[in-house]
């Protein structure tokens, strides 16, 4: 019955032409091949964001006054409400995870040289993007902590010189956080982050699938010196069932996290209240907020917060440009960069954990 | 003039400049201070005669602009004690005791006057000072009992807004104490002296001074401040009333209030006591050493068996809310969403309030109205929390039977591709 469904679409759209390409894609397969599933498996969080995102908006209402109670009766009274909004927040973190983790990666194993410069930007500007999903969709259920959250990530942004402040207002809808911003927050968390990150994604797995699978420095030499060591394996259906595999394990972990530990809702934000004493950002945030937190109020004559931001932004601008400062030569790698990348992610890791720890 | 220019030295000129405009910044400051003869000598004396200028500076008399000889008389500009202490001058010297009431009333009795420094200040402190225990005494001959300075202090009177007034809230009790607490000085009297100690301990002394709220009563909430009396036996309850309207409107219709007033009991006093009132409980309808019915009534008469179902009633929702708490807990605490039934549980504790406040009608049925209100929400927000966790028990099922379902399809897939490559 299947079979003569697709010889029937077959006859008239040749889709024989169409996977044909995918037929003959391969990977290569070495000790290190594993690292490539954790594009896939960002690409499957995002889809998973999508359906359960599409399904919360079925009953979420944007609004000050609508927002929080909308979310509360998802959990309470929504058949599987419950289930879907936990999937979609620990989905949303565990896509950040995964992200940074696909991105780390890309970086250890130099994945990101000459020719895949362009795969590199594109990866770097969905990690963005996917962080923007973060913050805008904190602030949808509109509680306590998302507000205060919101107000000091909105304050931060509005330290940059010159555009921060007008960028804040922009962002917030006004001077203060108020059901303007969580308005604005919705439109951009639901319609135009989605649409650029599809947009996005779409490119960037065009780039991969162009390119192919980039392997590391170090087999390639070894592959380059005794070619019958060259591993491979067909994308369709070898690669594709492995991360089909990694697909299951990820659902499993997600219905696990949503079914132990649901999402809370915590309480109502109340604009007239004073921030709760130790608030923090998101942990995918916490790097960087601890990064301003340490940096003294004055440096010199410059205030301590513009810095820490202007600091922050130019070495995510570096990050994003990080392959047009390594060697165009495939053989060849330049050690600073590995051991600015080993920086970056002891870092990155060791001032969230010092986030977390500190009061 | 050419020359005298040229015979100019215009640094000493400028030094000159100088020293002339401090002379005059001198000249006006010193101008600007009086002289005060008395404090000049008073404040290198010691005792009740030593007043110094700090001390003085920080009285609101001295701040409004009123020196010494505003009550004292005299003429503070003169260092000649003839002429300063002279009678001439209008000196006083020493206030005597009785006097001491009418003389500050000479000002704080005056609306014109008193109107140009504070317009919402009252001026019947004097009036009501002659109504009191302590203004009646006074006439009669009696200087023991307290006047102005006594509670207000003297030389640094402070508003009773500054912390640091002896007549502001907090220190009000302390004040009174001085003299009420103190056992030779009250002898005479023949009232008891253990009030403060009594207050220390109370309810009220704990949401005053522990918990900081200044609308809680001090002694002058019940006494009255100027014209401070002992509440009446038959007017404690009016007194109370001020405050905890509820229960003295039921108080009011109830047997009780006829009954006590009959056989001449305070109200209230019979069963709170009056200065070391401790926080209220059910206890107190128990039949334990906290409890107050039975030291009335007689065991299994009708009043005993309706404080037994008041007790009941009131204990039966009072383990109904709290066990409505432990089951939401227990819900929050396995990550479950119950903030409504939470919140519902405001309402269930308004309730256990509210059938508390009714005893004071001291009618069973009256409480059980309330009781059965309560214990309808309680029930309701317990059946949430137990339901939560029967919801959390059919989740884990759920997730295991997924899980399981899942490592089959992996190690399906997994043969599948070990098939497809050997």
């Amino acid at each position: 019955m299947i079979a003569a469904m697709v010889r029937w679409l077959d006859e008239r759209l040749n889709l024989e032409g169409l996977i044909a390409p995918f037929k003959h894609k391969t990977v290569p397969t070495h000790r290190l091949s594993y690292w490539y599933f954790f594009g896939g498996i960002t690409l499957f969080l995002f889809i998973i964001q999508v359906l359960t995102g599409i399904l919360l908006l079925l009953y979420y209402r944007p609004g000050a006054n609508e927002a929080f109670e909308s979310v509360q009766y998802i959990m309470t009274r929504v058949q599987f409400g419950w289930l879907i909004r936990s999937i979609h927040s620990w989905s949303a973190n565990l896509m950040i995870f995964t992200a940074f983790v696909h991105m780390f990666s890309v970086t250890f194993l130099k994945a990101y040289r000459k020719p895949r410069e362009l795969t590199w930007v594109t990866g770097m500007l969905l990690l963005f993007l996917v962080m923007g999903f973060g913050f805008s969709g904190y602030l949808l259920p509109w509680n306590t902590l998302a507000f205060f959250a919101t107000k000091v990530g909105t304050e931060i942004a509005g330290q940059v010189p010159i555009i921060g402040h007008p960028m804040m207002i922009f962002l917030r809808g006004g001077e203060e956080v108020t059901g303007a911003t969580l308005t604005r927050f919705f439109g951009f968390h639901v319609a135009v982050l989605p649409g650029i990150v599809t947009v996005l994604i779409a490119i960037h797995l065009f780039f991969v699938q162009r390119q192919g699978m980039s392997v590391p420095p170090k087999v390639e030499a070894d592959w380059t010196a005794n070619p019958s060591a060259r591993r491979e394996m067909k994308f369709f259906p070898n690669f594709m069932l492995r991360e089909m595999m990694a697909w299951y394990v990820a659902i499993g972990a997600l219905g696990a996290l949503a079914a132990l530990f649901p999402w809370e809702l915590g309480v109502k934000a109340d604009p007239f209240i004073s921030a709760p004493a130790g608030i923090k950002p998101e942990w995918y945030f916490l790097f960087m907020f601890q990064t301003l937190k340490i940096i003294p109020s004055k440096v010199w004559f410059i205030d301590g917060e513009v810095l820490g931001v202007l600091g922050c932004s130019l070495a995510g601008m570096f990050w994003l440009l990080l392959p047009f400062f390594e060697s165009d030569k495939p053989a060849r790698t330049r050690a600073w960069i590995t051991g600015l990348s080993i920086f970056a992610l002891v870092y990155v890791v060791g001032m969230t954990v010092y986030g977390f720890l500190a009061k | 003039m050419a020359s005298l220019r040229n015979n100019l030295r215009p640094f000493l000129a400028a030094r000159s400049a100088w020293l002339a405009g401090f002379i005059v910044l001198a000249a006006c400051l010193g101008y600007g201070q009086a002289v005060n003869s008395c404090l000049d000598c008073h404040s290198a004396q010691e005792g009740r005669l030593g007043v110094t200028p700090e001390k003085f500076s920080q009285d609101i008399h001295a701040q409004k602009g009123l020196t010494c000889t505003s009550c004292h008389g005299g003429d503070a500009s003169s260092y000649d004690p003839a002429q300063s202490m002279s009678r001439k001058a209008g000196w006083k010297g020493k206030i005597d005791r009785k006097q001491i009431p009418q003389l500050c009333g000479s000002c704080h009795s005056n609306p014109a006057l008193m109107r140009t420094y504070n317009p919402s200040l009252r001026t019947d402190q004097l009036d009501q000072y002659h109504t009191s225990i302590h203004g009646k005494r006074l006439a009669t001959g009696d200087d023991k009992v307290a006047v102005c300075v006594d509670c207000h202090s003297v030389h640094d009177i402070r508003p009773p807004s500054d912390p640091r007034s002896t007549v502001n809230p907090l220190n009000v009790a302390k004040t009174c104490s001085r003299c009420h607490s103190d056992a030779a000085y009250m002898k005479s009297y023949g009232i008891p002296t253990d009030q403060f100690e009594k207050y220390n301990i109370s309810v009220h002394h704990d949401a005053l001074a522990v918990q900081g709220d200044i609308s809680a009563p001090t002694c002058t909430t019940c006494h009255g401040n100027h014209g401070a009396v002992p509440p009446g036996v038959d007017k404690v309850q009016n007194v109370c009333a001020n405050c905890h309207v509820f229960q003295a409107q039921m108080y009011q219709k109830s047997t009780h209030s006829k009954a006590f007033a009959d056989k001449g009991l305070p109200g209230c006093v019979v069963c709170h006591s009056n200065h070391g009132i401790h926080k209220p409980s059910d206890a107190m309808l128990g039949t334990g050493s906290a409890g107050v019915c039975m030291r009335c009534h007689a065991p299994g008469d009708h009043c005993d068996r309706a404080r037994s179902n008041i007790l009941n009633n009131l204990t039966m929702l009072d383990q109904a809310v709290n066990g409505a708490d432990q089951a939401l807990r227990r819900a929050e605490a396995a990550g479950m969403e119950v903030s409504e039934a939470r919140l519902n549980q405001d309402q269930a504790r308004d309730a256990l309030t509210k059938a508390r406040v009714s005893i004071h009608g001291f009618q069973a049925d009256l409480v059980d109205q309330n009781v059965q209100a309560g214990m309808k929400i309680a029930a309701a927000n317990r059946k949430a929390g137990d339901d939560a966790m029967v919801e959390r028990n059919r989740r884990r099922i759920g997730l295991g039977i997924c899980l399981i379902a899942i490592a089959f399809m992996l190690v399906g897939l997994w043969l599948y591709i070990k098939k497809l490559e050997s």
